[in-house]
């Protein structure tokens, strides 16, 4: 099935978006209820499937999750490595808090150089927090590797790389010379849940850690203090509050014109 | 008073789009703007520039841009950049400018803030977070500051002064080609003549209740002069293209009216349509979720509820 690959999936420690998010008086996120960002299993679900089209790990694949972010983080690359990951590395320092995207991509190009020969590097559409799609593309550029975004379907053969990207008013197919920067959306894949044999096998996995001096990154270059932007303000927006409700009685479609009406929308 | 650089990726020959007037005037807003234009204008869109303010526009030449995944144009900008020594960039919200503005942001150590509603003379802009649940006011402390303004954000219109720009070829770095992701096969999407859903005042959105049958959806919007948009259930069934995906992982809209039919309301719908100034909705469920939001609800079906109103606002206007 041709070469193996080396796969980086970047995976981002999140808040749940199921529950209420805050940002707290400091103006950053409170990081309570974080989970492995849900988008991001699109990339890992990608990646696993690439490896085993290959014969998997036994066969020389590696698939690594990789995360920047608090200790905490540390639980986003064990929910990889129990869906299926073989390996994960985890980047960590106090430094790091408040990070923005320009940062965040300063940081994780230096773990991929770390990683070393790395054939892909996968990543979410977006982050469930940041929300920026920065990071993909600010990556890309400081490895100096081709960018695929927005990947709803994926192929490597040999060294090239294609992927179909569905854009605002165009459907293109688009393809790279490895390696590269692919990030998938929601539409690629179903991914799986880990299993009982996949929980057991992750506790024989490793969780490689670096910090800021392993990788040779200055500290004064990331965190607030070294991220080019700031936030000085943050409020939050008044819930919305339930209007008026009717039980259509045969006449609603014209109440709600009548109602639209008032609101000089129509 | 910030230089201001304008990237506008292509302009139609017959002029410049109402979202293009408003990234201009986005511009203006900061200083004095010159525009980034990536394939060659028409005389007449110069002229058209100049009438916006606009002192000089900067081409990539004869050279096609086009075919290439977004590192070349990212490149190419970099070089107007260093020539224009602009304090800001200002680039339209699509996915292709983010991701220009991300890799620019890396070329020129500049902070990126994307998904701008409002930009400020002194360089604050503001933007909705985490799903539109918090306002957030955010400035960049680099020299230069890269923005992506999403539709709406300024008011289109002439400048005060109009002034006739010289038009500048700034050639594309030879080694942007190098490391690009090749466009080898592009369809466009059919036009359906309805607004562009992210530009749109209104929106009708329909999801699982319409059963595959957006007619009525349809039917009601176009009575409005509205775009389409629809759920994931709705996009994911076939029934209707993926690119009207209202949502997280769709497209997130703030149109003054957003009528909801059949759709449940999930976090993840919410999220691309809670900034929207008035929601209706339309729901058999009474307990479902999206009543929360709604400023007008109606438990009802839509089959019956959206052709009165169709119906009804024809009536009115006739
Ligand atoms: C990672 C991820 C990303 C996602 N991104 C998005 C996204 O971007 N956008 C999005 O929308 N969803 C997204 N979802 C899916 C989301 O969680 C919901 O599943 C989806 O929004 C449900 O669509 P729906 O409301 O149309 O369907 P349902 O939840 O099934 O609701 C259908 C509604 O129609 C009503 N109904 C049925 N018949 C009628 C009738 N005749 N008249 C009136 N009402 C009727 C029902 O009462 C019900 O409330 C995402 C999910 C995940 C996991
Ligand atoms: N701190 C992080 N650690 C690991 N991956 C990240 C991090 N931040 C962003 N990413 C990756 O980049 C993608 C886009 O994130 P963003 O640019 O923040 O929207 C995410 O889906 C992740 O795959």
């Amino acid at each position: 099935m041709g070469d193996t690959l080396k796969i980086v999936v970047l995976v981002k420690h999140v808040p749940d978006a199921q529950f209420d998010r805050h940002i707290g008086p400091d103006r950053t996120l409170e990081r309570s209820e974080s989970i492995l960002s849900e988008l991001d299993e699109y990339a890992l679900e990608a990646a696993l499937q690439l490896s085993e089209a290959r014969g998997g790990e036994k066969a020389g694949n590696q698939v690594i999750a990789l995360t920047m972010g608090a200790s905490d983080a540390a639980n986003a690359l064990k929910k990889a490595l129990q869906i299926g990951a073989s390996s994960a590395v985890h980047v960590t320092d106090d430094a790091l808090a408040g990070s923005d995207a320009w940062a965040t991509s300063l940081v994780l190009a230096a773990a991929v150089r770390a990683v070393g020969d790395v054939d892909l590097v996968l990543t979410g559409m977006a982050s469930t927090d940041g929300e920026t799609s920065l990071v993909p593309a600010q990556l890309a550029e400081r490895l100096g590797f081709p960018q695929l975004t927005f990947a709803s379907s994926l192929d490597v053969a040999g060294r090239t790389v294609v992927i179909r990207r569905d854009g605002g008013t165009t459907s293109d197919t688009v393809e790279a010379d490895l390696p590269a920067v692919v990030s998938v959306t929601d539409q690629i894949n179903e991914p799986r849940y880990p299993n009982f044999k996949g929980i057991l096998a992750a506790k024989k996995k490793k969780i490689a850690t670096f910090s800021l001096a392993d990788l040779g990154v200055d500290p004064g270059q990331v965190g607030s203090a070294g991220s080019l932007t700031h936030v000085e303000q943050a409020e939050p927006r008044p819930a919305r509050v339930a209007g008026t409700i009717i039980t259509d009685e045969g006449d609603a479609g014209v109440k709600l014109v009548d109602f639209l009406a008032a609101q000089k929308l129509v | 008073m910030t230089a201001t650089l304008v990237y506008l990726d292509a302009v139609p020959a017959e002029g410049l789009r109402r979202p293009q007037l408003e990234l201009l005037a986005a511009g203006r807003a900061l200083g004095p703007i010159s525009a980034a234009v990536g394939a060659q204008p028409s005389d007449a869109v110069v002229r058209e520039l100049g009438e916006q303010g606009v002192d000089a526009v900067y081409t990539p030449g004869e050279t096609d841009l086009s075919g290439f995944l977004v590192a070349p144009q990212a490149a190419w900008l970099a070089a107007v950049a260093a020539v224009a020594q602009p304090g800001a960039v200002i680039l339209d919200n699509s996915l292709e400018c983010k991701e220009i503005a991300g890799r620019l942001g890396v070329r020129l150590d500049a902070g990126v803030i994307t998904d701008v509603v409002a930009l400020e003379a002194d360089g604050t802009a503001h933007k909705s977070v985490l799903a539109g649940s918090y306002e957030v006011r955010a400035k960049a402390t680099s020299p230069v500051a890269v923005f992506t303004v999403k539709p709406g954000a300024a008011d289109a219109a002439p400048a005060s002064a109009a002034g006739s720009p010289s038009v500048q070829t700034v050639a594309v770095p030879e080694d942007a080609f190098a490391r690009a992701g090749r466009i080898t096969e592009r369809t466009d999407r059919p036009r359906t003549g309805r607004p562009e859903l992210t530009e749109a005042t209104i929106v009708v959105a329909g999801g699982r209740g319409t059963d595959g049958d957006f007619g009525p959806v349809e039917e009601l919007a176009d009575a409005l002069g509205a775009a389409v948009g629809a759920s994931r259930a709705a996009t994911d069934a076939g029934w209707i293209s993926h690119d009207l995906q209202v949502g997280q992982t769709g497209k997130t809209v703030s149109p003054q009216l957003y009528i909801s039919a059949g759709i449940s309301g999930a976090i993840q719908q919410k999220a691309g349509m809670q900034t929207a100034k008035v929601i209706v909705a339309v729901n058999s469920d009474p307990e479902s979720p999206i009543f929360e939001i709604a400023d007008f609800g109606v438990v009802g079906d839509l089959f019956k509820v959206l052709p009165q109103a169709t119906e009804e606002i024809k009536r009115r206007r006739a």
